[in-house]
């Protein structure tokens, strides 16, 4: 073991060029699907907490797969066994957003169902006795309490998810850690090079979760 | 005779536990019956079936002219009687995330398409009405108790109905406000309100009911006049109820 190990400054700085490239992969994969997987959240969530069973069970099963199956696998499935499938390649963007997606809609349905379940029952009494319908009383009294409790794991879920894009270098999208590989193998300065991917990710994180506490207290300063 | 509510031989069962046996029970149009009761008696669930937040299992309901099922029965009817029975809560049960005018005016603009200008006259002429024209905006978490249950009378009162509902509405106030609750509810009976009131106010029941029923384990056992039912009490479960509640 080389025990004179410098840190290569400018190795690492020689990097970024190359390296940020790798950012709009990264963001576009999360946040696409993110929103993607919000819409599933909500639809499975919803139907999770539903009392017929042929809506209730088709969504539990739903949830219990993606939140018990790793990513990556889900990923790999996705990229590599699909195709089989619907017999034609998928590209890997689409399978890294496709990943996201249904991965983090599985989660989200979770804090879906926990924050509607978490709105007093007498909210609801409240709203059908003044005459509203079930759909009104849950739109416009139920779901806009719920949704203030649920950005906090909600903003938790975004940075777990745009963590969970790094593993997506295997199926070769150019996102961070691709962007990484590839330069290291030209350049052998894994050490600096993984340093910076690692501050890029932190800088992506630490941004969203000043902004989720902005919208946070705003969102909870009237209730 | 005008009623507005009728019940014959309604039954109603959590489970196995038989909560309200072969009700018989009327209410008039301008009447203000007050039910008394043990916790656990089932008095509010009595009142909770009439706009069916509560299911009941046998008998008949008939709330304004409409006959509402056992089991839930008709989605539309019950919407329509819901239009027509406001009710107040022990939590009071405003909407937090909306100013005190909005919580007023939410189910007119929803349920009646009351245009807002109008909706927004009626919450302003409603909360002066109950003494509070000069909370409108702000957020029912910064009201005291008592103005919260005020806004919640108000909340249901404009939706115009035509009989209320009062679950043990002083019950989770502060002594010092309740009077304020019980002046609002008062005057609402003077202008001749229709009114169901499950409460432990025994003297605002003394004074303001037409008709106090006293029930024992789901079983109405005493109704009359409230100077009979107070003062002379036939049953020995309400003579030992009242002997326990009433501080002579």
């Amino acid at each position: 073991m080389d025990s004179q190990f410098q840190f290569d400054w400018q190795a690492a700085i020689n990097s970024i060029p190359f390296l940020i490239k790798g950012i709009p992969y990264t963001l576009m994969i999360s946040f696409g699907g993110l929103m993607i997987g919000f819409a599933l959240g909500i639809l499975f969530g919803l139907l999770s907490i539903n009392k017929k069973w042929f809506l209730k069970w088709p969504a539990t099963a739903y949830i219990e797969i993606f939140r018990g199956t790793p990513i990556l696998v889900q990923v790999l499935f996705i990229f590599y066994g699909l195709p089989d499938l619907i017999g034609g390649p998928i590209d890997p963007l689409t399978a890294g957003i496709a990943a996201i997606a249904l991965n983090s809609g599985a989660y989200i349905s979770e804090v879906v169902r926990g924050g509607v379940q978490s709105i007093d029952k007498g909210q609801a009494e409240a709203g059908l006795s003044l005459g509203l319908s079930r759909t009104q009383t849950f739109w416009s009294i139920i779901w806009p309490q719920a949704f203030r409790r649920m950005i906090p794991p909600l903003g938790n879920q975004a940075i777990v998810s745009i963590k969970d894009t790094s593993l997506f270098s295997v199926i070769g999208v150019g996102e961070l850690v691709r962007q990484g590989q590839v330069y290291i193998a030209s350049t052998f300065t894994a050490f600096e090079v993984y340093f910076v991917v690692a501050i890029m990710y932190l800088a992506i994180t630490l941004s969203l979760s000043l902004i989720l506490r902005l919208v946070e207290r705003r969102g909870l300063a009237s209730v | 005779m005008n009623h507005i509510v009728q019940m014959k031989g309604m039954n109603k069962y959590f489970g196995k536990l038989h909560v309200l046996k072969e009700i018989d029970l009327t209410v008039e149009q301008g009447e203000v019956v007050v039910i008394i009761g043990a916790s656990g008696s089932g008095k509010s669930t009595l009142i909770r079936c009439v706009n069916g937040l509560e299911e009941f299992e046998s008998g008949h309901l008939e709330v304004d002219g409409q006959a509402l099922a056992p089991k839930g029965g008709n989605q539309q009817v019950l919407a329509e009687i819901r239009k027509e029975v406001g009710m107040v809560f022990q939590q009071f049960n405003l909407f937090p995330h909306l100013t005190v005018k909005k919580n007023i005016m939410l189910a007119p603009q929803k349920v009646k398409d009351t245009p807002q200008v109008v909706a927004n006259a009626t919450a302003e002429r409603l909360l002066e009405r109950v003494g509070i024209g000069s909370q409108a905006d702000k957020f029912p978490s910064h009201l005291s108790g008592g103005q919260q249950q005020r806004v919640a009378i108000a909340r249901a009162l404009a939706m115009e109905p035509r009989l209320m509902l009062f679950d043990e509405p002083t019950s989770a106030l502060d002594p010092e406000m309740i009077g304020e609750v019980l002046d609002v509810m008062r005057e609402l009976a003077k202008e001749g309100m229709t009114m169901m009131v499950v409460t432990h106010e025994m003297g605002f029941a003394r004074e303001v009911a037409d008709r106090v029923i006293y029930i024992h384990e789901g079983q109405i056992v005493e109704e009359g006049k409230p100077d009979d039912v107070f003062d002379n009490p036939q049953n020995e479960r309400t003579q030992a109820f009242l002997s326990r509640v009433l501080v002579r």
